[in-house]
């Protein structure tokens, strides 16, 4: 083709330079193309991911629900239902006259208190009322005033009362364990909230879920092995009996022999865990697990359990008791009823501290101090309650005679009931010392043989005669079924030394004597006037233990003959 | 050429429609998946609300009172009570 016939067809030859041009500002836009997309993807990626998501993304928060905890059978002792909490951003709040009064009414404040709530200006972000019950948040809700919102919270609810308050504490305003059980086992109650990221459409309803970032657990929910019951039973008869002998406290504490599980466990003075605005440190107490006391008398089987089991005594052996008394470095164990010779039997029968201490003498300091150890005393119980006392029971090196002398009937030595219930359990188990458990398991309980059965049974029919008429405890007899138990009273320590008019009065025992089940410890402390454990702390064993043996259907062993009550002349221990 | 060239468009057509339907079903399957599971929470509080107004009816003090009191019940004396052994054979 020649530059004539191009010409010719009307076509002209343009400058190459122009193409060039063309070239180099396609080549240049595409560059400035590829350098913002890079900009985009590489360096700002974060911040549009982030706006992109802002529209359509959520992230959800999955609450857990607090597991509910029950009675071994399956009744509700402590459920967590939803309540709304009213909060306000104050500076977005206006509020004509009536709808300020409509508010207060509602919340149950005074106009004043809501001014000055809402008068709160540094705080973007007011409470004016939490937990409230979901029909007055509703009502709330409906008068749609502006900068009032409420969220949804959890409260916990115990139905039973100031029952069970001490055993199952309670929560705090965040549903939060604080005491008790709620605080024991809260890991395992509280669950774990989750979170999760989903899409949302433009009518806020979630169309998928994008991803999961933590599963909500909800709280695992706990059988006690308390029977709701013989807890009502026994907080009743505990309580009736700290008002009539105008006692300053009192506990119990009731347990299944043969599986360690813990039936009943009450305290007074109590509270109510669901309106807690006043509480004193005495009403907080749970005295079974945490208090401390020397428990006197009560501890004086053991001694003998011991006795026995060294072989150097039977139950027939007479122990001289004469005159009464005994001093050991300036310091006279007496006692009350004064006898010439005492059977071993006598000894506990009578509750003769002279007789006790005699016996302990008689043995090794290191074998009492080993017996008292592996019985649990000065070792904090493996309940997994907050707070259980150790209790103290000093190093055998550093005992004197006296001392040993007095911790023979349980002087010197300090325990909690809950310890000194369980140590009873070689008595009904034949031996066996069972492990206790606050957690429901029917399953038989084996643990540590202490005691060989027969030196178990030969106290367990001392403990029997000690609540026959001439024993220390009648009153804790009961119509139909055989007890055995101990009582016992003892002075009070304060600063340091025994108060003289200032006693604790309790009362260990079990049922039925032919196949035992049931252990009951009752302490009483302080009661003013009568203040002996057989006149105190029997009686309520007595109500308490019949009670739980008709509950549990256990068999009658003995003649359903009314009793005779004894007139006021039984036997006093010694303290 | 040209022919297996339209038919692929119908067939990539196709499946663009498929997929938005399914898009669609699924989330219209999830947010019903979310309500009842919303409702199951429903049924959880109020079950949680039943045990509790059940547990204070039942509460034994209550019961004993109203035995008691109003109904002038009494436990049965010991010797009028009759217990059974179970029998293990039946």
């Amino acid at each position: 083709m020649t530059a004539g016939s191009a010409a010719a067809q009307g076509l002209v030859r343009l400058p190459v330079w122009r193409a060039r041009i063309v070239l180099v500002t396609l080549i240049a836009a595409f560059g400035a193309l590829s350098v913002r997309a890079v900009y985009l993807q590489a360096v700002k990626t974060d911040f549009l991911q982030e706006k992109g998501d802002a529209r359509y993304s959520r992230l959800l928060e999955m609450p857990a629900t607090r597991g509910r905890i029950t009675d071994r059978h399956g009744e509700a002792l402590a459920v967590s239902t939803p309540v709304k909490s009213i909060w306000a951003i104050p500076s977005d709040v206006q509020l004509k006259p009536v709808q300020r009064k409509n508010l207060a009414r509602l919340l149950d404040l005074s106009t004043r208190e809501l001014d000055r709530k809402l008068a709160e200006t540094e705080h973007d972000f007011v409470y004016l009322k939490r937990q409230l019950a979901p029909e007055t948040a509703e009502a709330i809700a409906k008068l749609g005033l502006p900068g009032i919102y409420e969220q949804r919270e959890y409260r916990r609810y115990y139905p039973a009362g100031e029952v069970t308050a001490h055993l199952l504490g309670f929560t705090d305003v965040a549903d939060v364990g604080q005491e008790g059980l709620e605080l024991a086992y809260e890991e395992s109650l509280g669950g774990r909230r989750g979170s999760r990221r989903v899409i949302k459409d433009r009518l806020g309803h979630v169309v998928e879920d994008v991803q999961s970032i933590r599963a909500a657990q909800d709280g695992v929910d706990f059988t006690l092995s308390i029977d709701s019951k013989i807890q009502s039973v026994a907080f009743a008869a505990l309580k009736a009996a700290v008002e009539r002998r105008r006692a300053k406290a009192g506990a119990l504490v009731a347990l299944d022999v043969q599986t360690g599980e813990v039936l009943a466990l009450a305290n007074v003075p109590s509270f109510n865990p669901n309106n807690r605005a006043k509480l004193s440190g005495a009403e907080l107490r749970n005295r079974v697990i945490t208090d401390l006391f020397e428990p006197g008398s009560t501890l004086k089987p053991f001694t003998i359990a011991l006795a026995l089991e060294s072989g150097k005594v039977t139950p027939q052996t007479t122990v001289a008791t004469a005159p009464g008394r005994m001093t050991l470095a300036h310091y006279t164990i007496r006692d009350v009823h004064p006898a010439a010779a005492l059977s071993v039997t006598q000894v506990l029968q009578k509750s003769s501290n002279v007789g006790a201490a005699k016996l302990a003498l008689a043995m090794p300091r290191e074998a009492l101090w080993d017996f008292y150890h592996r019985l649990g005393f000065g070792t904090a119980p493996q309940l997994g309650f907050p707070g259980a006392a150790a209790g103290r029971l000093r190093p055998y090196r550093n005992w004197r005679p006296i001392e040993q002398a007095t911790m023979a009937y349980g002087h010197g030595i300090s325990v909690s009931l809950i310890q000194l219930a369980r140590a009873y359990t070689i008595f009904a188990g034949d031996g066996e010392l069972a492990p206790l458990t606050l957690v429901k398991s029917e399953r038989v309980a084996h643990g540590e043989r202490l005691v060989s059965a027969e030196t178990a049974r030969a106290v367990r029919a001392m403990l029997e005669a000690a609540v026959q008429p001439g024993g220390t405890g009648p009153r804790a007899r009961i119509v139909g079924w055989r007890v055995a138990g101990k009582t016992g009273t003892a002075h009070k320590q304060q600063n340091g030394s025994y108060a003289a008019d200032k006693y604790i009065a309790s009362f260990v025992g079990l049922a039925p004597v032919s196949a035992p089940r049931v252990i009951v410890a009752v302490m009483i402390d302080e009661p003013a006037g009568e203040y002996y454990g057989g006149a105190v702390a029997a009686p309520v064993f007595a109500e308490v233990m019949q009670a739980t043996l008709r509950l549990l259907g256990v068999p009658h062993d003995a003649p359903l003959e009314p009793l005779e009550l004894p007139a006021g002349d039984e036997p006093r221990e010694s303290t | 050429m040209a022919k297996l060239n339209l038919l692929l468009l119908a067939v990539l057509v196709a499946c663009a429609l498929g997929l938005v339907t399914s898009q669609h079903k699924a989330r219209k399957l999830f947010s019903a998946l979310e309500r009842e599971h919303e409702h199951a929470r429903e049924l959880d509080v109020e079950y949680g609300r039943l045990q509790l107004e059940a547990s204070t009816w039942g509460q034994h003090s209550r019961v004993a009172r109203i035995a008691a009191g109003t109904l002038g019940l009494r436990v049965p004396d010991a010797r009028r009570v009759r217990l059974l052994a179970r029998d293990n054979a039946q």
